[in-house]
């Protein structure tokens, strides 16, 4: 590698060529500067032009959440035989999305993916705001909301406990084990940055109130030891949440005994269609971050790749698994079974299965193409539509499903309410002020392992580049220590 | 060294046994206190409202051996256990003690026509379903519930009356079961083969299955 020459982009042709992870003439003082300005400066007119806009869905959220608590969950269209519609298509869909965050922040880093720096800590907060608005639909289902605790089993008067045997129960601990650790990961990832940030800091305010959340961060060898353990630990600890939390939601369907949900190939889809969806979302929020805030040489096309070839690899498995629905349906020669997969395709919510398909499984195979998956306004629409069609995905699995009952008397045809679509539509108002908050508050791009990717962290100094090595010691105590032990920035 | 970098002041280092110790007594004292002012008083042991009028249970019911059922009359015929009005009252009190300070009330209410306003003691909440004629029909007595009346000159709760109370009889009932007959008998104690009846037999062998799913009683 010493020998070959280093290329100013990331399109790399030549596979004995690493491409770098970041562009341009970079030292560490430069990335610790263009993470840490974005909170340091004013925010930009069009932030606040976008928080306004997010805070006004986010009151259109509100405001159906109260018209629903206050008049009953019947504002909701899903009703016999449809009991499940929008609410747990919005919560699957948002738990989905927030698969991306934890795959990059924890297998991805188990295998030394190092391109998943630039991207993990947008994604982490990602994985944190979509898992809040994931959880706003089953609390609201339950109706009294402020009983939301009985789904917790603790001695009560009432000799209420849940039922272990439902998987409703173990969705309760798949998604709050799943919240709790994604933020502490989140957290312990930011405590060097936010130590950074705290050094930078000119007003007496920001030094307290980043010092507190920097836990006394000095960047000494022993905080970072300790510090390289913990995250190992949370990684691992995570690693399997990627695949459980998805499998599990997926047995609020496959336990059933529905024809159409009640499928063992459940839980491999669903996770699958998960990171799918999640690096989709990751895709469209992290090509307008990298734009607005000039992170293009942190942000480069190559991990924008990266990522189009991961939603190729979990869309054609998307595509696989509905294919081997079908199938099994015909081969398990049951006719249940097998009309509802006919009555999916061909029912009344054809409309919603093709879109699907469409969406999910045509639109990214796209990526095969080297030019689609390095042209940006591409790669953006294509992730738009990938939203769009695992959204469709959770509709057309749970509507079609349960519309057409056993009994021909009760079938129905679902359709939204207007509430319905105010708090799905809402709950884009939550996620988008949440994120826009962390954007302008939080460093989006994780500052120090950044710079462990970069050449100047390597410790033997081969890279030729004299300006990757400038700078060294001209920024905190953090960056310091990075020249001195850069094995443990990135282990 | 650099530029007024925020760490930690050395007091800091009791933050966390003071957060904790904070933590600890206003929870145990949140706790208490909600305990204390919070909790629902018909869902208390020991609850008992003053009377409009100073009527002993323990007389009646007690001493003078009069039948429940003479002024609950609709017990066994009703989800409902009757108040009784002024005119049961007035059946025997037209003619007993008319000249009783403690009975004026009574009168009053007699004469005006307007109704005592007795103060309900065992109430459950209105989400509960909940029919005395079943609970009878089946065997299950009065001082089951509403403990030894004939000895209560001012009625107090004797049982919690919560939810996990219920349940503790609506899965085993058997061992407070009687006979049709004993069903107002206060001083009933359950015999020791009905303690040990855990199959839910009532007196007359018919098997007693209370629900136990939420929609029992919660309809």
């Amino acid at each position: 590698m010493s020998a070959a020459p280093v290329p100013v982009t990331s399109d790399v042709d030549d596979p004995s060529i690493r491409a770098p992870l970041v562009l341009g003439r970079q030292n560490f003082a430069t990335v610790s500067d263009s993470v840490s300005t974005i909170v340091e400066r004013k925010a930009p007119k069009t932030w606040f032009l976008l928080l306004g806009l997010a805070l006004s869905i986010l009151a259109i959220l509100g405001g159906s959440l109260v018209d629903l608590v206050w008049k009953g969950v019947g504002r909701w269209g899903n009703n016999h035989p449809v009991g499940w519609a929008w609410d747990i298509t919005g919560f699957v869909f948002w738990i989905g999305i927030g698969h991306a965050g934890t795959l990059i922040s924890a297998i991805l880093f188990l295998f030394r993916q190092k391109w998943r720096t630039s991207i993990n800590r947008a994604a982490e907060a990602m994985t944190i705001f979509a898992v809040m608005a994931a959880g706003i639909y089953p609390a609201f289902h339950v109706g009294r909301v402020w009983l939301l605790y009985w789904v917790f089993p603790f001695p009560n008067q009432m000799s209420v406990w849940p039922n272990f045997k439902s998987p409703l129960l173990w969705d309760v601990f798949a998604v709050s084990t799943y919240a709790t650790v994604s933020i502490l990961f989140w957290f312990v990832g930011l405590v060097p940055d936010l130590a950074t940030l705290r050094d930078r800091a000119t007003t007496r305010t920001r030094q307290i109130v980043f010092g507190i959340f920097a836990l006394g961060w000095r960047g000494s060898h022993r905080h970072w030891l300790n510090y390289e353990r913990a995250y190992m630990i949370l990684a691992g600890l995570s690693t399997p949440l990627v695949l459980s939390v998805h499998t599990i939601v997926s047995f609020d369907f496959a336990v059933s005994v529905m024809p159409g949900w009640h499928t063992t190939i459940f839980p491999p889809y669903f996770v699958a269609g998960a990171v799918f969806s999640g690096f989709a979302m990751v895709l469209t929020l992290m090509i307008i971050v990298r734009k607005a805030f000039g992170l293009e040489h942190l942000l480069t096309k190559r991990h924008l790749e990266n990522m189009c070839k991961i939603i190729l690899a979990t869309g054609s498995m998307v595509g696989y698994a509905y294919a081997m629905e079908f199938f099994i349906a015909w081969y398990s020669g049951n006719d249940y079974e097998r009309y509802a997969f006919v009555n999916r395709a061909f029912g009344p919510y054809k409309w919603a299965y093709w879109t699907m398909v469409s969406c999910n499984v045509i639109c990214p195979q796209l990526f095969w193409f080297k030019k689609i998956r390095t042209s940006i306004p591409a790669i953006f629409v294509i992730s738009i539509f990938v939203n769009i069609g695992m959204w469709f995905e959770r509709f057309v699995i749970i509507v079609t499903s349960l519309h057409r009952d056993f009994i021909p008397s009760s079938w129905g045809y679902f359709r939204p309410t207007l509430i319905d679509i105010s708090t799905f539509f809402g709950t884009f108002g939550l996620f988008l002020t949440m994120f826009l908050l962390f954007l302008k508050f939080l460093p989006s791009i994780a500052i120090s392992e950044v710079k462990g990717v970069m050449p100047a962290a390597d410790p033997h100094h081969h890279d030729d580049r004299h300006e990757a090595h400038e700078g060294l010691t001209g920024g905190t105590g953090n960056e310091d220590h990075h020249e001195s032990d850069p094995e443990a920035v990135h282990a | 060294m650099n530029r007024g970098r925020f760490l930690f002041p050395k007091w800091s280092n009791h933050a966390a046994t003071v957060v904790a110790l904070l933590v600890l007594g206003g929870g145990t004292s949140a706790g208490a206190a909600l305990s204390y002012y919070g909790t629902q008083k018909h869902l208390e042991v020991g609850y008992q409202p003053t009377q409009p009028v100073d009527y002993s249970h323990k007389l009646h019911a007690g001493e003078l051996g009069m039948d429940c059922r003479y002024c609950h009359s609709t017990v066994e015929r009703s989800a409902f256990a009757a108040v009784p009005p002024t005119q049961t009252c007035m059946n025997c009190h037209a003619r007993v003690k008319t000249d009783s300070v403690k009975l004026l009330p009574v009168r009053e209410s007699w004469a005006n026509d307007t109704p005592i306003k007795w103060v309900r003691v065992h109430n459950l909440p209105d989400y509960v379903y909940f029919d005395h004629s079943a609970h009878l029909a089946a065997g299950v007595g009065c001082s089951t519930c509403h403990g030894r009346v004939d000895q209560m000159p001012k009625v107090t709760q004797t049982q919690p009356l919560t939810m996990g109370w219920c349940l503790e009889c609506h899965r085993d009932p058997g061992p407070n079961l009687r006979k049709p007959d004993e069903i107002t008998k206060m001083d009933w104690v359950a015999s020791t083969e009905q303690a040990a009846n855990h199959e839910g037999k009532a007196a007359n062998g018919r098997k007693v299955a209370p629900p136990t799913h939420c929609s029992g009683c919660h309809r």
